[in-house]
């Protein structure tokens, strides 16, 4: 088997490992449980072993086509199976596949009495036969202390319990054997001692009266491994535990941009938008507009055909889809289409670790490109601030890991310095927003600005927006003597400005006016002028006409007199007109 | 009401009396091949049996090696182990059964002198 082994490393590094199947498990400890060789886990009552224990039998039987064994001490078959039947584990149907055995073993104080010297072989001949009907590979030995309780004499059962460890080696099998864990060790019979390949710690704590499964691995020989306490979730698919310490700064940096979904906010953010897989906090007051601009953020996701997850941690998916439908963003349609998924759940049920692997789960499975937590600062109000902080790192760390854009809100309390409240957050985040209400002759406006915003030119103005039916409008920016003006400041100042352009502008329509109309007197007078010529004209030629006329009259006497003289006839064309002209005029 | 009375009574009586004498035993031994452990075993409880319950007894030996199936039906943990499935109530008797005391505990047959 050790044969076997070797080969299943073609590293050569380390000792071969068996993957558990467990979520998250094979991460920390690197591949799996060490192959071949027992692994201890031990922890209180309560806490998952044999649930931890189960998942690695059935995950190793369905998905690696490994057969387990398992030989509980403390639960009949029956029970098991019932237990583990709402985790989606079949295991009748694995037991008559052949893929896994099961074992009850009874061990009942009052029946027994003991008579002298004896050994374990029954419990060896029993686990010996049910490896060998199956063929098993792994072998779950569930809370084996429970021989201690059966049987009296301490020192025979250590001699053989350190021999069985000894002969599932022997027998090539990985172990997983669960134990109770006492006051100031591992396990109360300290089973440490004799299985020393792989450790394994699983805790349930209550601090400030929320519970957190935890797991730790104490020791794995000849490896590797995290040290550091993860917590563990057990829902209706098993167990996943959660390496979030295995992080990192690797992530590459995208830069392409998505929108905010406000066009005018797009344009604050050097014209674009966020970029992609960066995160983005926007903190401020009570009320000061965050959710609306989350859902703006969100609904413009949607439309971009990508996925949305929306934690909400204060109000519940159908409050949301109400409240921002009233200002005229309706998310239904996204929710139906499966775009959008709301996860709604108060940030005080769970610690803080909980609702870390509750996200990262979902996250998981839901494949999000974008992620929008509203309001995050409730989160990290239920831990100590260090916690929350060092959560909320792990949490940022592990979106952008996945290339995943997030948009946090974080509410500030008004007496808190604005900058100063999110401090230890401020470092993490890449784009910074700010909103809050400015307090200005009796009223109080919405003004945000871009408090810092990595990797592009920002926009430094500090602009009011309102909520209106279409959404949130950022209005014009004007300036007054105090700065910004807002509200109705800002509202006089508009409708100054507009009284005056309109003041300007009946000026120029009257000039114009004046202007038209000086023309059409000009050009009266023209006609005037013109009719008048003529009129003298008309007279000019009438005179002209007697003239000619009174002329003609005459040559004709001249030539009727020529005639009645009998003199020579006056050439019409030989004699100019000026001079016939003339002539009536010097006869006068 | 009365009948049940009368039962107890007669259960109780029954005990203090002590196993009677003609009361069947049935008894099984398990265990591995031929250990100095099962030997020995077999070897004493023959002897028990011989000495105070002849003629009324039934011993089966039995190779957990050879059926391993019966140590899974049986529950057997420990070897060797003597079941005295009669009289009731079940006993285990755990052990290579050289503390013939505890021996005869298991089996109900102290009060013999």
């Amino acid at each position: 088997m050790s044969k076997d082994a070797d080969q299943q490393t073609p590293a050569n590094r380390g000792l071969a490992k068996v993957p558990t199947g467990i979520q998250g498990l094979d991460e920390i400890t690197g591949g799996g449980l060490p192959c071949g060789r027992p692994t201890l886990v031990c922890g209180s009552a309560g806490c998952g072993k044999t649930l931890l224990a189960m998942e690695f039998l059935v995950r190793g039987a369905t998905q690696f086509g490994e057969p387990g064994v398992f030989m509980s001490f403390e639960e009949t078959t029956q029970e098991l199976t019932q237990n583990v039947r709402s985790l989606g584990f079949d295991l009748d149907d694995l037991v008559e596949q052949k893929k896994l055995a099961m074992d009850f073993v009874r061990v009942e104080r009052n029946e027994i009495e003991e008579t002298g010297e004896y050994d374990l072989e029954g419990l060896f001949v029993r686990l010996n036969f049910a490896i060998d009907s199956i063929g098993a590979k792994r072998v779950v030995l569930d809370t084996i202390e429970a021989l201690f309780g059966g049987l009296s004499n301490v020192s025979i059962l250590r001699g053989e319990l350190r021999r069985l460890f000894r002969w599932l080696k022997d027998k090539g099998v990985t172990a997983v054997i669960t134990c109770e864990s006492g006051a100031g060790t591992l396990t109360k019979h300290s089973l440490e001692e004799y299985v020393s390949d792989c450790v394994i710690v699983l805790d349930h704590r209550v601090t400030d009266q929320m519970s957190t499964r935890r797991l730790r691995i104490v020791k794995y020989r000849g490896t590797s491994h995290e040290t550091n306490e993860y917590p563990f979730l057990i829902d209706e698919d098993g167990i996943s535990v959660l390496p979030i310490t295995s992080l990192g700064l690797q992530h590459t940096a995208s830069t392409e941009r998505i929108s905010s979904g406000i066009p005018r906010l797009d344009a604050m953010l050097g014209g674009e938008g966020y970029y992609r897989s960066s995160t983005v906090l926007m903190s401020g007051t009570a009320g000061s507009g965050k959710s609306s601009i989350a859902a703006h953020f969100a609904a413009a996701a949607c439309a971009r055909g990508e996925r949305c997850l929306y934690f909400a941690f204060e109000e519940s998916p159908g409050q949301i889809l109400r409240n921002m439908r009233s200002i005229g963003i309706d998310l239904e349609p996204w929710v139906k289409q499966g775009l959008l998924h709301f996860h709604a759940s108060r940030a005080a049920i769970h610690g803080l670790e909980m609702h870390l692997a509750t996200i990262h789960k979902l996250v998981r499975e839901f494949k999000p490109r974008v992620v929008v937590m509203d309001p995050v600062g409730s989160l990290t109000s239920v831990g100590t601030r260090q916690d929350s902080n060092v959560m909320l790192t792990r949490l940022i760390d592990f979106l952008k890991m996945q290339g995943i854009t997030a948009l946090l809100t974080s509410l500030t309390s008004g007496d808190e310095a604005l900058e100063g409240a999110n401090m230890d957050v401020s470092t993490l985040v890449d784009t910074w927003l700010l909103l809050r209400d400015l307090e200005l002759d009796g009223e109080r406006n919405r003004v945000m600005y871009v408090l810092k915003s990595r990797g592009m030119a920002h926009s430094n103005q500090l602009r009011e927006f309102l909520l209106t039916n279409q959404g949130v409008e950022l209005q014009n920016v004007y300036l007054g003597a105090e700065g910004v003006l807002t509200g109705s400041a800002r509202q006089t100042r508009e409708a100054a400005e507009k009284a005056g352009s309109l003041l300007r502008h009946q000026e120029a329509e009257a000039k114009q006016r004046e202007r038209v109309l000086k023309r059409e007197a000009q050009e009266a007078r023209i006609v005037v002028l013109q009719k008048e010529f003529e009129a003298e004209e008309e007279v000019a030629k009438r005179d002209i006409e007697q003239e000619r006329s009174r002329e003609e009259t005459h040559r004709q006497d001249r030539d009727r007199m020529g005639i009645s003289r009998k003199g020579d006839k006056v050439s019409k064309d030989a004699e100019p007109l000026a001079r016939s002209h003339e002539t009536p005029r010097g006869r006068k | 009401m009365k009948n049940t009375d009368s039962d107890t009574t007669a259960a109780f009586e029954k005990l203090v009396a002590g196993t009677p004498s003609d009361e069947h035993y049935v008894l099984r031994l398990y265990v591995t091949g031929m250990s100095p452990r099962s030997t020995e075993a077999f070897a004493s409880i023959k002897a028990i049996c011989d000495e105070r319950l002849q003629g009324r007894y039934e011993l089966e030996v039995i190779d957990i090696y050879q059926h391993p199936q019966l140590a899974i039906d049986e529950q057997i943990i420990a070897v060797p182990t003597l079941v005295k499935k009669l009289p009731a109530p079940l006993r285990r008797l755990v052990g290579d059964l050289s503390n013939q005391d505890r021996v005869l505990l298991g089996l109900d047959l102290r009060r013999k002198p």
